[in-house]
């Protein structure tokens, strides 16, 4: 195999290292869009995870399984933009602790 | 004619349902000739049935049809004649006509006039019944019967809710004694195979020996329903609470028939009772004791009808001392003298309460002598015959009651003195009763005067209280006749003189005032004893702490139901979890998210500690 050779833990500690910014993200934001964005960056992670291992072992499955959650993530966007739109509709605000209603 | 002797009640039966029916939509006056005719009928078929069975005195029995057929066990709708149900059969249709015409004038204010008829009918109806039974599940019938009327007719002003207390308690107390009774009867059939009471004591005589053990219990069993329903002691409690009912009801239920249908019982059975000398002495017992009792309590009352509510139970006593000692006869003729004498008086005391604004209280009239002239001399008669003044109708029966316990042997002559201290407080409590309700000043002055309805049946009764004595009642081939000797004649005198010696003394005591008691009666002792005679001898307060009270107690602690505690802490534990385990739900998906993790890194955490080779 040509080109550059990065070794697959680097590329391993830089998937986790996205997963734990995109999870802190979703922890710590209120914000309905950076709450998207930050899933969206999780999402990435793996895939890079993914396809990180698929070109380690010479397999094409890794590829395949980042078109996969590609795909589910474009899907995703669509359905949340979606919601985002309604909830913005709705409560007149992005910030999700205000759009609760349970009384738990 | 003897064919139709189920006419008897049937019609006041009929008449009954017809009130009940119909009774809103009568006129007053039907509902008047409806109620009184049919007693009325009744009483003129009895007469005929009578005459046709005097003429031919052979006992006859009349079956409608069998009631049920369980194996061998087979009663009938039946009925049995002979002299003694003619004799009870007569009382109760013939002193009840006359307090069913003294009712339409007592109760012709009042507002549910077809309900007090139709219930005074039943009664009627199921006393016959009682009566006439052939077997003792029939008679049973009518024994729970009357039973109910008499609940319904103590509870007839229910508006009050302590009638209903009243009428609640003669029930109860009453049941007491009926369940005892059914167990009596499911003994006897047990043993006996046969409920019909002839064939029963013909079989008993056959299976037992006198003093039998079996006997002895199916004896005592009866005993117990006769002194629920006689009130006698310790079962007398009732009697007095139920003079809370219309006093024509009183006169009619709680003097002259349903209370003396347990003297009817043990007369009725009296075949069996001869097998079991210990129950009848028993039954003596019980009735010597329940006389003297009641002969104090009355004798401190100042309710009129208190007083006459215990003389019964006094007088109903004297009736059962007659069937212990054998005195069969005695009995029934004590039985027939009273109905009339009580129920004269009764009604004489509802004379009084109906003019006089439902005054009870004895020490608020007074002077009525001249005011109510009538009413006056049904008391003076009805009473004379109560303290069996010689030539009276009570004389006559209290006499043969007394001689034939003198003649008992054993505690003959002490049953006799006892007797004859319970004839003295008679004569006491009766004359008191007369000297300050009729002598001295007036203190309520009546409205009105009784009306004919009111004075016919008291001239009747008044009749019939000073002639009774020589009636010959038919049951000399109903009972074994007793030993025909005589005791000494000062036995006799003294019976004869006791009571007028207790007239004298009320006379001096309560009229002239020269026999001073004061001092006695507001001694410490006097007073203690007065409030202790006053309450009964502290029966109702007894029973009070021995039954009702822990009867409640046990009913409060099972209201919260103790049993339901044990699942009550399961659903408590549940729902305690259910709470805690609620306030995670936050609806935050911050919260979720970040206790998520949380947990996540404890488990992975906890996961590695354990085993540490995954890494």
């Amino acid at each position: 195999m040509d080109g550059l050779n990065i070794p697959l833990n680097h590329i391993l500690l830089v998937s986790s290292l996205l997963f734990a910014i995109g999870m802190m993200g979703l922890m710590i934001r209120r914000n309905i869009i950076f709450i998207l964005m930050s899933l969206e960056v999780m999402l990435n992670s793996a895939a890079l995870a993914f396809v990180a291992a698929g070109a380690h072992w010479g397999q094409p499955d890794g590829q395949i399984v980042f078109m996969l959650i590609l795909t589910v993530a474009a899907a995703e966007v669509a359905v949340g933009l979606g919601l985002v739109l309604q909830v913005q509709k709705r409560f007149k605000t992005l910030d999700m602790d205000h759009a609760n209603r349970m009384r738990g | 004619m003897r064919e139709l002797i189920w006419l008897i009640p049937l019609i006041p039966l009929l008449s009954s349902v017809i009130l009940m029916l119909a009774g809103s939509r009568l006129p007053r006056l039907m509902i008047g000739i409806t109620g009184v005719g049919s007693v009325g009928l009744a009483a003129l078929l009895t007469l005929t049935t009578g005459l046709n069975f005097m003429a031919n005195p052979e006992p006859f029995q009349v079956t409608l049809w069998t009631w049920m057929q369980v194996g061998s066990f087979a009663p009938g709708v039946a009925f049995y004649f002979d002299g003694l149900t003619l004799v009870m059969m007569s009382v109760i249709t013939g002193v009840g006509f006359l307090i069913h015409l003294f009712s339409t004038e007592f109760m012709e204010r009042d507002e549910s006039y077809a309900r007090y008829f139709a219930y005074l009918n039943m009664f009627v109806a199921a006393m016959l019944v009682l009566v006439m039974a052939d077997n003792l599940l029939l008679l049973y019938l009518g024994w729970e019967g009357v039973g109910v009327c008499s609940y319904l007719l103590v509870g007839f002003w229910y508006q009050n809710s302590a009638n209903g207390q009243a009428a609640r308690k003669a029930f109860i107390v009453t049941r007491i004694g009926d369940t005892a009774m059914a167990l009596g009867l499911f003994l006897l059939f047990t043993e006996l195979g046969t409920l019909d009471i002839q064939a029963m004591v013909g079989i008993a005589n056959e299976t037992w020996q006198v003093g039998d053990n079996v006997a002895l219990i199916a004896c005592l069993l009866l005993l117990a329903g006769a002194v629920g329903k006689s009130a006698q002691l310790p079962l007398h409690t009732w009697l007095p609470d139920a003079m809370a009912g219309p006093t024509p009801v009183s006169a009619l239920i709680h003097a002259a028939t349903m209370v003396t249908a347990g003297v009817y019982l043990i007369a009725r059975t009296h075949g069996l009772f001869l097998l079991a000398p210990e129950a009848m002495m028993a039954v003596a017992i019980i009735g010597i004791a329940t006389t003297l009792m009641a002969a104090f309590t009355a004798l401190m009352q100042s309710d009129i009808k208190r007083i006459l509510a215990y003389s019964t139970i006094s007088q109903i006593g004297y009736m059962f001392l007659a069937l212990g000692v054998g005195a069969w006869t005695a009995g029934i003729f004590h039985l027939m003298t009273h109905a009339f004498f009580k129920a004269l008086l009764f009604l004489g005391s509802g004379a009084i309460i109906h003019c006089l604004h439902h005054e009870h209280n004895i020490f608020k009239m007074g002077g009525l002598r001249t005011r109510m002239p009538v009413t006056f001399w049904s008391f003076m008669i009805g009473s004379a015959a109560l303290a069996a003044l010689p030539m009276t109708s009570g004389f006559f029966s209290k006499d043969q009651i007394l001689l034939q316990a003198y003649q008992m042997p054993g505690m003959g002559p002490w049953l006799w003195l006892a007797g004859l201290l319970g004839a003295l407080l008679t004569a006491i409590y009766s004359f008191r009763l007369v000297f300050v309700v009729f002598f001295g000043a007036a203190k309520t002055e009546p409205d009105k005067d009784t009306g004919w309805r009111m004075a016919v049946p008291l001239t009747v009764l008044c009749g019939l209280s000073l002639i009774g004595g020589y009636f010959i009642i038919p049951v000399q081939d109903v009972f074994l006749a007793g030993s025909g000797d005589h005791p000494a004649h000062w036995v006799e005198y003294v019976s004869i003189a006791v009571p007028l010696v207790g007239v004298l003394l009320a006379y001096l005591i309560f009229h002239t005032g020269q026999l001073k008691v004061d001092g006695v009666v507001n001694s410490k002792v006097g007073q203690t004893l007065r409030q202790f005679w006053l309450s009964g001898w502290g029966i109702d307060w007894l029973y009070d702490r021995l039954f009702v009270r822990p009867y409640y107690a046990i009913s409060g602690m099972l209201k919260s139901e103790p049993v339901d505690a044990v699942y009550g802490l399961i659903v408590a534990i549940n729902q305690t979890f259910n709470h805690w385990l609620s306030r995670a739900q936050t609806g935050r998906m911050r919260w979720y998210i970040v206790s998520m993790v949380f947990g996540l890194v404890v488990l992975l955490t906890l996961a590695l500690q354990i085993s540490p080779e995954v890494l």
